[in-house]
Parts: C-alpha cells; structure tokens; sequence
C-alpha cells in the first residue's frame, strides 16, 4: 500500500467508514438449519452403527431425504451414510425453527431403522417430540423412548 | 463621577420606580394583608368537583388513566409501531378477543428471564396434559399473535418450545419464578454451558411479596469457546453476557461496526414506541375490564360464603 493509500485508509477506519474497497461482496440469508443433501445429524439411540459413528469422528450424512422437498423435518424418513454403509433414519429433532407447540433442539437428531421400520437400538435417551405420536408408523421408535416433550 | 452619584440617589427616591423588595412581597404570602385573608380549603375543594371546573376533565382522565406498568405487563396489547402495518378495527377486534380469553385463562405477569410452567392440552398422553417448563428467552408478537419460548435442558439435551399466549389448547401458564435479566432476549443461552439453561420439572413457585417490584437478575453468563450461533462479541447492547478472549483479528473488525451513535438516536426510538396517548387509550379497556372480573369474582365470593 502506498503511503497516501495507508493514510487514506487509516483516516476511514477512525472516522468509521467501508475500509473493503477491493472486496467483493454478497448477501447471505439468516441460517435455516435445514436438513438435505450431505447434512450431519446426530444419531440418538443406543445402537453400535451409531456409537461408532460418534467415536470415529466421521458423523452420520443425510444422503437421501423420502420426500419431495429434499428438506427433511422432524418424522421424516432419510437415508444417512456412515460407517461406509447406508442405513435408514427417521429424524427425531431439528435445529431448524419450527412451528410454535413443536420443539427445537440444539442438535439434528436421529434413529436408525431398518428396512421393516424396527429400530436398530434398544433404548434412545434424548427426549422425543410429542408430534411423532401422531405418525402410527413410529410407533416402534415410540416405544423405545424415556421421554417426550 | 459626582453627576451620576446624584442621578442614583435621584432614583432611590423617585416613587414612579418602585423597587423590588423580595422579603416583603413572599410575607404577604404567609400573612395575608387585612382584606386578603385565606381562601378555605373546603371552597377550593367545592371548586375542583365543580361542573364549571376547567381543569376538572384533566383530573377525571388523570383518575381512570391507567398504571403506568400496564405496558410492560400486557405488552402484546400494544399495537405494531411501524404505522404501515397498523389495522385499528383489527386491533380493537383483537383486543376484545384477547380479554375474553384472560376472563378464562389467567395468563400471568412475566418478562424475560422468568421461569414459567405451561400445561398444553395433548390428545395422545393418557392424562391429555403434557406440562414443561423452561426459562423464557423470548417474548414477541402483538395482539393475538403473541408468543413467548421457553428453553430447558433435558436428558442433555437442549430444548426450546415456542408457545402462543392465547392458544385455546394452552390450559395453564404458572410462573415458577418471576424476575427479569439484564436482556430482552436471551438467545445466548444456546452457546452457553447447559447448567444456565437447566431447570427441574418440579421446581416449586417462588412467590413475591405484595407490591414488590421484580427483581432484576443481574448474572452475566459466560459464553463457551467459539463456534456460536451467532457473533456474540458484535451485539454491544447485549449486557448479560461475559465475553471470552477472543482472537485479535476478529475483534479489529468491531470497530469498523460498531455504532456509538444509536443510543442518542431520539427518532428510533421514536418510531419504535406508541405513544402514551394512544397507550392510555387501549390500556383503558384493559382497567374496564379488570374491574368488571373483580367484581364478578367479589360476586361469586359473596354467593360462596352465604
């Protein structure tokens, strides 16, 4: 920088001006913590696929989300990939904003199932939201829960 | 010299230019010349109460006008200050509904910081009630609209819930413990250690005394090591909270940010209130309709006892 440059600068940073002149610059939406393609989730039942998942520093990723949004919320079924395998999971908690009555948590969650729906763990330990109770198709993964909330 | 002597003295003694004698004009205030005795009090009582009384429609709007705490204890009565976005009959429509649903449901005083008990209305628990509590971190919306959510850690896991205040399927709001924090919102509880968030499910209600103020809570969390949700060290108007050190080069761009500015901003705070006319006017509603449910309970107490 020369020396006009430095004091021109230094006169914009006192007076609180852009010092970015040679930036480029461009806008960002406020985070929507939304589930797709290559999101890390949180896998939240007692099972080995998802302890191992969590020890080895390579979290579960959403691969494929079975809806047509490609967003997945709190009951959806995704497809994760971990442990170099592809297992189904249902989304147990989001991040993601959501509806007043539905509950936030401070991580995604999930549980792993298998191709009938049963889960693959014996017990979850994280509360669960009271909306899954709605979904008949969850009723197993109910079952394993300690808490709803 | 001695020419502007003699013009001074002239003055003393002229009787066209009285002079101002402080002491004697405030004792004719004490002790009233003979002719000018006292006026006595009950005349100028007679005279307040008087239809002819100018000053008596002042006094009477003074006397129904209602407590200045109103505005923070039911401040989703207050309309949206950004007039484009104001629909008076809708507010009036509102305000009637939300009165309505206060004749059924006690929806208690709360701020910010208070730890409240909501019981929602489930179809699918076998008792059809599920109850949680939490520490309110946010409180928005206006008229019927408004909202407030509560945040708790269970199970190590951090929960927030956004509840309607007047839902029909909310059955009972109880505050736990009613204090304030030295924020309007506390969204930095999310990157702070899970024991600021952490309150038991069967924590009992603390009661105040009668007619004390609430008590401010003036903790200042810390915050854990970054990543945050959101750049802490950027919201100077956030005193609740307890910075760590962080790295010079993200502080050197602060200064580039800041606005020193915005607290003497008199128009932004302006636009961001409603004035107090217009406040004593709907807050009107709100004291007719205190005083018709203390006579209906005063009512149904009476019909108790006898």
């Amino acid at each position: 920088m020369s020396a006009a440059a430095r004091y021109f600068h230094s006169r914009a940073v006192t007076l609180g001006l852009c010092t970015r002149n040679n930036t480029r610059h461009f806008s960002t939406s406020l985070p929507l913590c939304e589930l797709r393609h290559m999101s890390r989730v949180n896998v939240v039942d007692n099972s080995d696929l998802g302890k191992n998942a969590k020890t080895s520093g390579k979290p579960a990723r959403i691969v494929h989300v079975y809806n047509k949004q490609g967003v997945a919320g709190i009951g959806d079924k995704v497809l994760l990939a971990l442990e170099k395998q592809k297992v189904k999971g249902i989304i147990v908690g989001c991040k993601q904003k959501q509806k007043p009555m539905v509950p936030k948590f401070d991580s995604n969650n999930v549980v792993l199932i298998d191709e009938e729906d049963t889960p693959m763990g014996s017990r979850i330990n994280v509360p669960i939201p009271s909306v899954l109770r709605k979904k008949e198709e969850l009723a197993k993964i109910l079952a394993i829960s300690s808490r709803f909330v | 010299m001695a020419s502007l002597k003699t013009s001074c003295r002239v003055l003393q003694t002229s009787r066209h230019l009285p002079v101002f004698n402080p002491r004697a004009f405030y004792r004719s205030y004490d002790r009233p010349q003979k002719g000018h005795e006292k006026v006595p009090s009950w005349t100028i009582e007679k005279h307040r109460d008087s239809p002819l009384n100018a000053t008596r429609v002042e006094s009477e709007r003074l006397r129904h006008a209602a407590p200045t705490e109103f505005r923070y204890i039911f401040p989703e009565f207050l309309p949206h200050p950004d007039w484009k976005k104001r629909d008076r009959v809708a507010e009036k429509l509102q305000r009637r509904d939300m009165l309505r649903r206060r004749l059924v449901l006690d929806i208690p005083e709360f701020y910010v910081g208070s730890i409240l008990g909501v019981t929602v209305a489930d179809q699918h628990v076998p008792s059809k009630q599920s109850r949680f509590v939490g520490i309110c971190i946010h409180r928005d919306g206006h008229g019927l609209r408004a909202n407030f959510t509560l945040r708790n850690h269970i199970d190590g896991q951090g929960v927030e819930i956004k509840y309607d205040l007047y839902n029909p399927t909310l059955q009972n709001i109880e505050v736990l413990k009613l204090e304030k924090r030295l924020d309007e919102e506390l969204f930095y509880l999310r990157d702070a250690p899970a024991t600021h968030s952490t309150i038991t499910f069967d924590r009992k209600p603390e009661t105040l005394p009668l007619g004390a103020t609430v008590p401010v809570n003036m903790k200042k969390i810390p915050l854990n090591p970054p990543p945050w949700t959101q750049r802490w060290e950027k919201r100077e108007d956030l005193k609740g909270i307890d910075l760590p050190e962080l790295p010079e080069k993200r502080m050197r761009k602060l200064s580039q940010i800041v606005k020193p500015w915005e607290k003497y901003d008199l128009m932004k705070e302006y636009r961001k209130n409603i004035s107090e006319e217009e406040q004593n006017e709907i807050f009107k509603e709100v004291v007719q309709h205190h005083t018709r449910v203390e006579k209906k309970r005063h009512q149904e107490r009476l019909k108790r006892m006898t």
